[in-house]
């Protein structure tokens, strides 16, 4: 049984359909890299996978659940799915450690100590134990970025989503954010990313999903898709962004 | 017959005073309660709340405050049967009008936190009260401070009109004493003076509590 389900999924915003009939299964350990033009519904196939919006056809399963609508099912549900996303989205007003300890202490009803504990530990996990008592303003994007990737793993998910978590930043500080994507890969956490960093595809990724007009375009391991393409939309999307120049 | 102004009257003055200060706090506290939960419902995604809410808001904003003092203090007389104390009526009256302005303030204040917050939050997977609580209100307490201490210095100032229905405080002791001494420039701006002193310091306040908040957080410097 896979760990995440997508059947048919069906999505529109008005009459403008963002999502049609996508199916994709993603497996235990599997690293899903997802790729495609802007527009192409790539951050709206993330958002559909942990509520954050309501899918309008399809079903998506969750360990063989269909996820809840709404309200404190989902919420259960949501526990065990981590998501980081593009916009900088720590919060100001709480330390790194708080940042950490929110979900497992509120969410969780982990005892504050023990919560302590597991930010650490997941500070360590993106090189930043010396930024426990930081506040994210005092942060670099790269750096809050590792801290939002630390936030979302203090609650122990089985399944983590990441939404173009490097495209906001200097391009100096999108190597540092890779490398802990790349750990995390490597220590098989379920992932699934969109992402424009086509070299991390390539290296890291199980299966490549590139997205076009709503659709599941092409699917399978990078390294065929880069070399053979199918379909000529991937082919000049490969082109465009291997070859911004030309 | 008239006396001068001196030392007993401005001791009658500062004993006024404090009615200004109490009647102030309480309208303060009271509306912030109230403010809190008008700005809640004003967020909150069930129309009905929001509406009511907007409702109270608009009525309340809409009028003038000598109205709202005027129908509350003769309300609560026809009410009860009995010509009553001036104290519950401005009491009341204020602080209905201190809910609705600082709700709206704080409505502004919460809806000013960018949707990613939520969202950041929502995902955590915090409840929709937790949300509140731990992400939204502290962030949005910060922006709100300049216009709510803004409120509290124009509400300490509005209290004046409480003179009008024969609430002893500061301005109506002015009157009072304005009377017996025919000296209004002197009464007057004395007067003026001690709602200056009670007002500015509040302003300072603010603008210090502003700065320490930066500080922790952080904010203006860079690593």
């Amino acid at each position: 049984m896979p760990l995440l389900a997508l059947a048919n999924v069906r999505k529109a915003f008005g009459t403008h359909v963002v999502l049609d009939d996508v199916s994709l299964d993603v497996e235990t350990g599997e690293v899903v890299a997802v790729i495609g033009r802007s527009g192409s519904g790539k951050t709206t196939l993330l958002r559909c996978i942990n509520g954050l919006e309501k899918v309008d056809g399809g079903s998506i399963q969750f360990e063989g659940n269909p996820l809840p609508a709404d309200g404190a099912a989902l919420r259960a549900v949501r526990r065990h799915i981590g998501i980081v996303f593009q916009s900088l989205n720590l919060f100001p007003h709480h330390s790194v450690e708080r940042n950490i300890t929110l979900g497992p202490t509120v969410t969780n009803k982990v005892p504050l100590a023990e919560a302590k504990a597991v930010a650490l530990d997941a500070l360590r996990e993106v090189d930043l134990e010396d930024k426990l008592h930081a506040f994210p303003t005092q942060l670099s994007g790269g750096q809050q970025q590792r801290v939002a990737i630390a936030r979302a793993l203090a609650m122990k998910p089985r399944l983590m989503l990441f939404d173009e978590i490097t495209s906001a930043l200097d391009p100096e500080l999108v190597g540092e954010v890779v490398k802990v994507l790349e750990r995390l890969a490597a220590s098989n956490m379920t992932m699934v990313l969109v992402t424009h960093e086509m070299g991390f595809a390539r290296r890291t990724a199980d299966t490549l999903v590139f997205m076009h007009k709503g659709r599941v375009w092409e699917k399978g391991p990078p390294k065929e898709l880069f070399a053979a393409p199918k379909t000529k939309e991937l082919e000049s999307f490969i082109r465009a962004v291997l070859e911004p120049n030309d | 017959m008239s006396r001068d102004f001196d030392w007993a009257a401005f001791l009658f003055l500062l004993g006024a005073l404090r009615w200004t200060i109490v009647l102030s706090l309480i309208a303060f506290v009271g509306g912030s309660l109230g403010g809190l939960i008008l700005a809640v419902a004003r967020t909150s995604r069930y129309v009905v709340l929001r509406g009511l809410a907007g409702a109270y808001i608009g009525l309340i904003q809409g009028t003038p405050v000598l109205m709202q003092l005027f129908i509350v203090f003769y309300g609560l007389a026809v009410m009860t049967g009995v010509r009553i104390d001036p104290w519950p009526a401005v009491t009341l009256a204020f602080t209905m009008y201190a809910a609705a302005f600082l709700g709206e303030i704080w409505r502004g204040a919460i809806e000013a936190i960018p949707r990613q917050q939520w969202e950041a939050a929502a995902a955590l997977p915090l409840s929709p009260g937790a949300q509140m609580r731990h992400v939204i209100l502290p962030q949005a307490f910060r922006i709100a401070i300049p216009p709510t201490v803004g409120f509290l210095v124009q509400l300490i100032k509005g209290t004046s009109i409480a003179s009008i229905i024969g609430f002893v405080e500061l301005t109506r002791a002015g009157q009072l004493i304005v009377n017996v001494t025919f000296q209004p420039m002197i009464v007057y701006p004395i007067i003026a003076v001690l709602y200056f002193a009670l007002c500015w310091p509040l302003s300072l306040a603010a603008l210090r509590l502003e700065g320490r908040i930066d500080a922790a957080l952080g904010i203006g410097q860079r690593p």
